[in-house]
């Protein structure tokens, strides 16, 4: 997992409640025994025609959208199925944070674990990017706060240990196999 | 002493390390269930770092989401028409081997979707912490257990080091008071519970089902209520243990016996909530005034009393796409809808009185001119047992078509598929756009309610038939 301190990116919105991770990556896609590529497949159904042809009037294939490395979704982001497929597929998209008024618990841990920024803001905040798509944001995760381009900063909530192990790239398996020998004998103890 | 919820003694007797201000806690886990979906990638990360399976005698496996459910191609008389998905059975068969976890592969008499071969193997028990990658593990709270979903990359630190690093959720009760009329379902129950409380109303929270008409449920029917309890944002849903579920659970293949089975049955006799124990939130539905529930709309929250018609919304451009996806208009009833499809099956509703119910409503019927009926059952086992009683002689009489166990039509990853455009009364629990198939309409349902559809072609009220 890549390190984040900071991400500055212009927003793609997508302006819906409830967006489940379906929708992010649809169910036929999941046959893959890999990570890799699922980025040319995130919001399938949204962004291609039936005959693969992407659909001009969906904001992800607007040219206004390369680059963008913030997504801004409704309330209730990542509802739905538990697949992991949904940030590895908005990663190799390349967005490296979503934010909402709220993100679904499952998504949101599976987000962190792969070094997806989940971005959790306040209704006003939220209603000013939802106003502004393409906004210039600048996201700077050691102090934990969101600014606007209008020089606005708001601090968004992120659970301590997550937050750490982002900054440093650390990955959740080294710690809890650090933790060996308390699990071994909390097996005892029941035995 | 303190007053203690279900919850919160399972946790605590699972804690390796206890939370802090800095560190989320170290959860031992009792149960992992594998299955061929969530699992490859788990396991090549096991490889890479040279990791084993810690205890493979607390992981089971199986496949179901991707795997066919015609018989030819499960009994490997022809390949599996899904190329991706015979590499990921393949996969599984090879990670299960060199892992030594045991597989209840396909041609395994024991298979069936996880979340129904968990609870009919007697794996699935009360005070258990179970986990899987997929969001529908709550099905197993039933038991008093505390189960939930996890990502893949949790799916490897629970094969690693058979823990999880979790924070501690909140607590939501949900009492539901009387008792449920006849022919209203559990399914039913759940429906109208995410309606009032929301497709995120129980984010961050473990639900706890109780109350009278909570009681009064079938284990099967304790099922269906936990396991939708993803649909409306909870990870978990519990409900006490009690002598519905030891009566259950007695003599399966997993379970305890002999005087290590009545050691166990006192000690899950301590996990329900104490008199006194406090919930972070409390929410109250009276069972004795619900119908049959349908849903209308593009998620679970968006549903309506069979009767009932689709809401009208002014300015609410969600609602406005919801229902341009599915065709429908505010103002609209729902009941005398022409539908195409009906699927009976999934880890919701696919479990033997849910076929019973089905068959029920279709016995001495067909399936209208120009509906596809599907039935699908949960388990191989389900799926013996159907045929003992009768039941899949119903169906297939009827003109329904009746296979071998799996997700199915559920998700649509095995080649069962609602086609664009097309309404599918089904049994599942997830009506996103796409999750049935491209562009297909999914109205959310009970088996009764399903049948009915089957039967007349249209949305139709289950008590038609029920009498
Ligand atoms: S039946 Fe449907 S919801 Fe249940 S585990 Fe299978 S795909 Fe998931």
């Amino acid at each position: 997992m890549q390190p984040i301190r900071t991400i500055e990116s212009r927003t793609v919105v997508l302006p819906f409640t409830n967006i489940d991770t379906d929708q992010i990556i649809p169910a036929r896609f999941l046959t893959t025994t890999t990570k890799e590529g699922l980025g040319k497949l995130a919001f399938s159904d949204w962004r291609y025609e039936a005959s693969g042809a992407p659909k001009s009037d969906f904001i992800l294939n607007r040219p206004e959208s390369s680059g963008c490395a913030i997504l801004v979704g409704g309330r209730n982001f990542g509802c739905g199925s538990s697949r992991e497929h949904a940030p590895w597929a908005l990663l190799d998209y390349g967005f490296r944070a979503v934010i909402s008024t709220e993100i679904a618990d499952i998504f949101r841990s599976n987000s962190l674990k792969n070094g997806l920024l989940p971005i959790v803001v306040d209704e006003a905040t939220h209603q000013w990017l939802l106003d502004n798509p393409g906004a210039q944001l600048r996201i700077d995760l050691e102090t934990s706060t969101l600014t606007l381009p209008t020089g606005t900063s708001v601090q968004f909530p992120i659970e301590g240990f997550a937050r750490y192990c982002l900054l440093n790239g650390t990955d959740e398996m080294g710690f809890l196999l650090s933790r060996s020998d308390a699990i071994t004998k909390f097996e005892q103890g029941r035995a | 002493m303190n007053a203690k919820t279900l919850f919160e003694k399972v946790w605590e007797q699972h804690e390796v390390v206890p939370e802090t201000a800095d560190t989320p806690a170290v959860l031992y886990i009792d149960l992992h269930l594998v299955h061929e979906v969530t699992s490859p990638q788990a396991f090549s990360l096991l490889r890479e770092q040279g990791l084993k399976v810690r205890r493979t005698d607390r992981t089971l496996a199986t496949m179901d989401h991707s795997t066919p459910t015609d018989p030819d191609e499960i009994f490997g008389r022809v390949p599996i028409k899904v190329e991706s998905a015979a590499r990921q059975v393949k996969e599984l068969e090879k990670n299960c081997g060199e892992f030594g976890v045991e597989l209840l592969g396909l041609g395994s008499d024991q298979r069936g979707i996880v979340h129904v071969i968990g609870p009919e193997l007697g794996a699935t028990q009360p005070g258990k912490t179970i986990v899987c990658g997929d969001s529908h593990t709550a099905t197993h709270g039933a038991f008093g257990a505390l189960a939930f979903g996890i990502g893949t990359t949790e799916v490897g630190h629970v094969l690693a080091t058979q823990c999880l690093l979790q924070r501690r959720p909140k607590t939501l009760a949900i009492e539901v008071k009387g008792r449920l009329p006849e022919s209203v379902t559990a399914k039913d129950l759940i429906l109208a519970i995410i309606g009032k409380i929301g497709v995120s109303g129980g984010t961050g929270h473990v639900i706890e089902y109780r109350g009278s008409a909570i009681e009064a449920l079938s284990m099967d029917e304790r099922m269906t209520v936990c396991n939708m309890s993803i649909e409306a944002g909870a990870r978990a849903g519990m409900i006490a243990p009690d002598e519905t579920t030891f009566a259950y659970l007695k003599g399966r293949r997993f379970a305890p016996q002999g005087t290590a089975w009545d050691k166990a049955v006192a000690e899950w006799r301590k996990l329900p909530s104490d008199p006194g124990a406090r919930f972070d939130r409390v929410v109250e539905i009276d069972a004795t005034s619900l119908e049959p529930m349908i849903s209308y709309g593009t998620h679970p929250g968006m549903v309506v009393p069979i009767s009932g018609s689709v809401p009208e919304r002014a300015n609410d451009a969600v609602h406005a796409k919801s229902l341009a996806y599915m065709g429908l208009s505010g103002g609209e009833k729902l009941i005398g809808k022409p539908i195409q499809v009906v699927f009976v099956g999934s880890c919701t509703n696919a479990r033997l009185s849910d076929l019973e119910l089905a068959a029920k409503v279709m016995r001495g019927r067909r399936v209208a001119d120009g509906v596809r009926a599907l039935i699908v059952p949960g388990s191989q086992q389900i799926k013996r047992e159907a045929e003992a009683r009768g039941l899949a002689k119903i169906f297939t009489d009827a003109g329904a078509e009746w296979r071998e166990s799996g997700c199915s039509m559920c998700i649509g990853m095995n080649g069962d598929l609602v086609a664009k455009g097309q309404y599918a009364v089904s049994t599942s629990n997830r009506n996103f756009e796409g999750r049935q198939g491209t562009g297909a309409r999914t109205l959310l349902a009970s088996p009764a309610t399903a049948a009915a559809a089957a039967i007349t072609g249209r949305v139709t009220d289950p008590r038609d038939f029920l009498g």
